[in-house]
């Protein structure tokens, strides 16, 4: 469950290259696997100021909480507001319907540090 | 006297099932020059001997069952119907651990619900949560939500917020960089016109007691309105929750969060603990609550049943990012709260806040007609107030003849400020009767004529 | 194996699953007009609504139950009969102690002169109650080897907020707060919470393949910028830090502090001082190891002792005698503030005092020994069946882990599920978070050896049940008054308040005037 065409970064957050400088990002298969059944995400507020590698969102389930880490640096221009009222969406389609939020990007050298999807692969069958 | 069941038979049946020949070869562990050495003195006592050491220290108090006291500033003396004390102590309540299993704990969990609720209904607001430690702490603990949703660093407050209250709030926030701002109260409550100066676009919240300190009704419309014209909360803070039987819900006059201390509400004074902070909010910011939330859900066969919920704000989950640190709250009072307000209904709850008025004032009123007493503020109140002794010299006199008479009356101020010295805060609740009401105006007179 | 499944089954499933539903709420028993306590009105005094002027005047009143007295008394009795207790069940839960509250304890603590005492009466109205405090703060600086102790705290986690509150007065005094505190990756979740309060970075640090503090890696992370070390000794896997004063005399090499949880105190008593140990400042957790009743969540009291160079940060009001008299004094420039109202869980504190003149000084290493001596025995007895990742040897409490039983489909949550069939509370799950699929258990010394015994049977069915129909498991347990619940839609869309049906008899204007 690792689709081609997308950046992922260690914490298992991916992230799809849109128009201009544009980027989406969610989490991974292997994330929400783990969470089990979400039922809640902070989302950024639209307009803010991200730092790559550091905390953006939150997503939690019955027992466990996780940060979001920024996998680029940049504003947030819009975020899935159908989370709010259905998280399962991270669950059934995490890389679809489940996106987080879409940020204006503002270092294009950090797009050089982000893992295709052969390396994030490789990462993961290391750490199981 | 000991609580331990096992015989000498027990003992060796376990050592030889562990595989040692005696105990403390279970102690190895502990390095030797930590080990204390056995000791004889003091044996412990029987029961019997320990209750007669106990009823000896309870005998040394004066309690309000014995003198006539009249002290609220906080924490009130109300009777507590027997119902309560009979439902409460059950073993199966009071022994109870934290209901984080639910299957184990629908008695402990329902009755939070139901608190939940209850509180909401009190206070005007959306969601409650499970009890915090106290009134002055679920203060704090207000104020720390406030700084979160905001975003800000400014808190403002008036005198009128009872000091120890104050107290607490500095202590919880001493840690990080949040300023306090707090305002002089000359007329025994806030002054609007100077809390709309102080509210600025970095206040997180405008705090109120209602009644406050003083006992005094505050203009908590125009407070709130003043809080919101800057984007700020207005936190309503109630030490004494009897008084909304009467006084409009905070949530109606836009309150952002209503917190405070349920003591009044079935559970004794106790020396001033164990008590009970209730806190209540918006819808919006329910997950921003501290404390523990019970919720209402379904098992697999569809039945209805109550669960924790929202736990992962807890710090057992989100560790150094909880909302709080509370853990153990105050579990076995709010049930006492649940059956107090339902003994009472919604009529009780009326007909004592009624009488606990009409008590109040009629003290009041009879003191000031004596020449030594003024009312110290032209404000209205509930069941407390403050009196201004005209002839301070009479103070030793008019101590002494209450005292004499088995009445403890009005609390000195000048404790909390020594620019309040001369006044008294004076509480009257349901508990004294109209003709010890004569009485401690007939002592008085005495003095003052 | 059925015999003792039915025979312990909880006595509440019959009357559930008998009446097919569950105990309406007190609000789903209301009957508008009925009424349970009523109150004599006053003869004398204003009417509220010539002294309260109108726009502060209550239009509605609360839409609270309307019921009888009777309504009340057999609904929240019945309430108490859906409940597992320490009076009626087993408790085997890790770090929380679950011992027997006696009784005289109670009955003490609701004597009059103590229940109805206010807490602003004159001193010389309480000097009973002063003496209590007074001296059950000796007898705890006696047990721990502490100097002083404040009995303000109204629980464990407010404990720990005065005691880093403290612990950053110190340090600020001494030149600066420093950054960071050491917290080892065991610790209960308050220990964090409790350090990011006072505006602390936590650094943790990874416990040993033995499951202890590892030296090098505490050396390590220590640095002038560390202000204290928080731990809990036992730790939270039952096992004594056998280097502890090594640990503590680093922590003290680097300047910081060290501040021990005492929520395992219970293995400690009357063996060992945490004073001796090196800590500077601790918490105790009156309603574990002092016996005070859980309450299904409080009250419970977490005093702080603490050395003598801590001494002068302590809360205030802090309890002085002067010419004879106890009394309270905020005297104390350096102290940290007040962190809650009044002088503490009062009601508390003396069923603790209680506790302690019950066993006296002499009595105190009986209960640690016979803490140690059932969780040993129980770690014997399930060594067979369950993975000990720490060995069979403990302290008062033992960690299994249930990764066999993982593996053929039986998780730990499971077990604990299944073990509520059996008429036993399960022992603490998934904590600490550094052992899989974990069972924290902690029998505590009054539990007898047929009470243990059944509880070692009761898993060692569970275990046979993993092997040949790990299926039981997943649904359990069936025998209770509900069966596991959706706590996902519980967190996805709360429900945590009742909401009486709009009344048009409530909401009424004639209705608010008849009342009023």
């Amino acid at each position: 469950m690792i689709p081609d065409g997308l950046h992922y970064t260690k914490t298992h957050e991916w992230v799809r290259r849109e128009e201009g400088t544009r980027a989406t990002v969610g989490i991974a298969h292997h994330a929400q696997a783990e969470l089990k059944d979400i039922v809640f995400v902070e989302l950024p507020t639209v307009g803010k100021t991200l730092t790559a590698g550091q905390a953006c969102a939150v997503v939690e389930s019955v027992k466990a909480a996780f940060d979001i880490y920024a996998p680029l640096s940049g504003t947030v221009v819009t975020v899935n507001q159908a989370l709010v009222t259905t998280p399962q969406l991270i669950n059934q389609d995490c890389y679809g319907q489940g996106w987080f939020f879409v940020l204006e990007a503002s270092q294009p050298a950090e797009w050089e540090k982000l893992l295709p999807s052969s390396a994030y692969a490789a990462l993961l069958a290391t750490t199981r | 006297m000991s609580y331990l069941p096992h015989t000498d038979s027990d003992l060796a049946q376990m050592l030889k099932t562990i595989g040692v020949e005696r105990l403390d070869d279970l102690l190895e562990a502990i390095p030797t020059s930590l080990r204390q050495a056995p000791a004889q003195r003091p044996a412990g006592l029987s029961e019997l001997e320990l209750t007669r050491h106990l009823r000896t220290l309870a005998r040394m108090n004066c309690p309000a069952s014995e003198l006539a006291v009249y002290r609220g500033a906080g924490l009130y003396e109300h009777a507590i119907p027997a119902a309560v004390e009979a439902l409460a102590s059950r073993g199966e309540f009071a022994t109870a651990y934290t209901p984080y299993q639910p299957e184990a704990s629908q008695g402990t969990l329902q009755a939070i619900y139901e608190f939940q609720t209850m509180i909401c209904e009190l206070t005007g607001m959306e969601v409650a949560n499970a009890s915090l430690y106290d009134g002055a702490s679920g203060l704090a603990e207000a104020a720390l939500m406030a700084l979160r949703v905001t975003e800000r660093r400014q808190l403002v407050m008036s005198q009128t917020v009872h000091p120890e209250y104050r107290q607490v709030l500095t202590t919880y926030v001493s840690g990080l960089s949040v300023s306090q701002t707090t305002l002089p109260a000359p007329t025994g409550v806030t002054d609007v016109a100077q809390a709309r100066t102080a509210v600025t676009s970095d206040t997180a919240a405008l705090i109120v007691q209602m009644p406050n300190f003083f006992g005094c009704l505050e203009p908590v419309h125009e407070l709130a309105h003043a809080a919101h014209a800057v984007g700020a909360l207005c936190i309503v803070c109630i030490a004494e929750p009897v008084s909304l039987g009467l006084l409009v819900a905070p949530g109606h006059y836009g309150a952002d969060i209503v917190v405070g201390e349920a003591q009044s509400l079935g559970s004794p004074m106790s020396y001033g603990g164990p008590s009970l902070g209730f806190f209540a909010t918006r819808q919006a910011w329910l997950r921003k609550l501290p404390g523990r939330i019970a919720g209402r859900t379904t098992d697999q066969q569809g039945r209805c049943g109550y669960v924790l919920t929202l736990q992962a704000r807890e710090q057992h989950i989100r560790r150094e990012k909880a909302t709080s640190n509370i853990c153990t709250n105050e579990g076995l009072l709010a049930l006492r709260t649940t059956i107090f307000l339902s003994l009472l209904g919604p009529q009780g709850l009326q007909e004592l806040a009624a009488l606990n008025c009409q008590r109040a004032h009629a003290l009041q009123e009879a003191l000031c007609r004596l020449p030594c007493f003024a009312p110290a503020f032209p404000q209205p109140f509930f069941n407390e107030f403050v009196l201004q002794l005209t002839q301070p010299s009479l103070q030793p006199a008019i101590e002494q003849a209450l005292a004499e008479a088995g009445v403890v009356g009005g609390l000195p101020l000048d404790v909390f400020d020594a620019s309040w010295r001369g006044r008294s805060l004076w509480c009257v609740t349901e508990t004294k009767a109209e003709e010890q009401v004569d009485r401690v105006v007939e002592v008085v007179h005495r003095v003052c004529a | 194996m059925c015999a003792l499944e039915c025979g312990s089954s909880h006595r509440t499933s019959d009357h559930a699953q008998r009446a097919g539903r569950g105990e309406p709420l007190m609000f789903e028993q209301s009957s508008p007009g009925r009424r349970a306590i009523r109150y004599p009105k006053a003869t004398r005094g204003p009417q509220p609504e010539q002294v309260i002027p109108s726009a502060l005047r209550r239009r509605l009143p609360p839409r609270l139950p309307e019921v009888s007295e009777l309504d009340v008394v057999r609904h929240f009795t019945r309430l108490s009969q859906l409940n597992f207790s320490v009076d009626t069940h087993m408790y085997p839960l890790g770090s929380c102690t679950m011992k027997y509250n006696p009784k005289v304890n109670d009955a003490l603590a609701a004597l009059e002169g103590f229940a109805q005492l206010h807490p602003y009466q004159p001193v010389e109205q309480c000097q009973g109650i002063l003496r209590l405090l007074k001296q059950l703060e000796a007898l705890l600086c006696e047990i721990c080897g502490m100097a002083a102790f404040s009995l303000q705290p109204a629980a464990g986690a407010q404990g720990e907020l005065v005691g880093l509150a403290m612990v950053r007065a110190y340090h600020t005094a001494h030149g600066a707060p420093r950054r960071f505190v050491l917290i080892p990756d065991s610790a209960h979740g308050t220990n964090p919470a409790s350090a990011a309060l006072c505006g602390y970075t936590v650094q943790t640090i990874s416990s040993g393949a033995d499951g202890l503090i590892d030296l090098a890696q505490l050396r390590q992370a220590l640095s002038g910028e560390v202000a204290a070390l928080m731990l809990t000794n036992p730790n939270t896997l039952g096992l004594f830090e056998r280097q502890i004063l090594d640990v503590t005399r680093l922590v003290h090499e680097a300047g910081a502090l060290v501040y021990l949880d005492g929520a395992n105190l219970n293995a400690l008593l009357g063996l060992v001082q945490p004073g001796a140990m090196g800590v500077d400042v601790l918490h105790l957790n009156l309603h574990k190891t002092f016996s005070t009743p859980h309450g299904g969540g409080g009250p419970g009291a977490g005093p702080v002792g603490v050395t003598r160079a801590l001494e002068p940060y302590l809360p205030v009001p802090r309890l002085v005698e002067q010419q004879g008299t106890l009394q309270w004094s905020t005297a104390s420039p350096h102290a940290i503030g007040r962190v809650r109202s009044f002088y503490g869980n009062v009601g508390i504190l003396i069923r603790a005092y209680a506790y302690l003149l019950a066993y006296g000084t002499a009595g105190l290493a009986d209960i640690s020994r016979g803490a140690i001596l059932t969780a040993n025995y129980l770690a014997a007895r399930l060594a067979a069946q369950y993975d000990l990742p720490y060995g069979r040897r403990c302290m008062h409490e033992f960690i299994i882990s249930a990764k066999r039983q993982q593996a053929s489909g039986g998780s730990a949550l499971d077990i604990a599920k299944r073990l509520l069939d059996y008429g036993c509370y399960a022992p603490t799950i998934y904590f600490p978070l550094i052992v899989e699929e974990a069972l924290m258990i902690e029998p505590t010394e009054t539990e007898s050896l047929q009470t243990l015994e059944q509880f070692a049977e009761a898993m060692l069915a569970i275990a046979a049940e993993v092997e040949h129909e790990p299926a039981r498991l997943k649904h359990a347990p069936t025998s209770t008054p509900v069966t596991r619940l959706d706590e996902v839609t519980a967190a996805r869309q709360p429900d945590v308040r009742y909401q009486p049906p709009q009344d048009p008899v409530t909401q009424d204007a004639t209705y608010a005037m008849r009342h009023v």
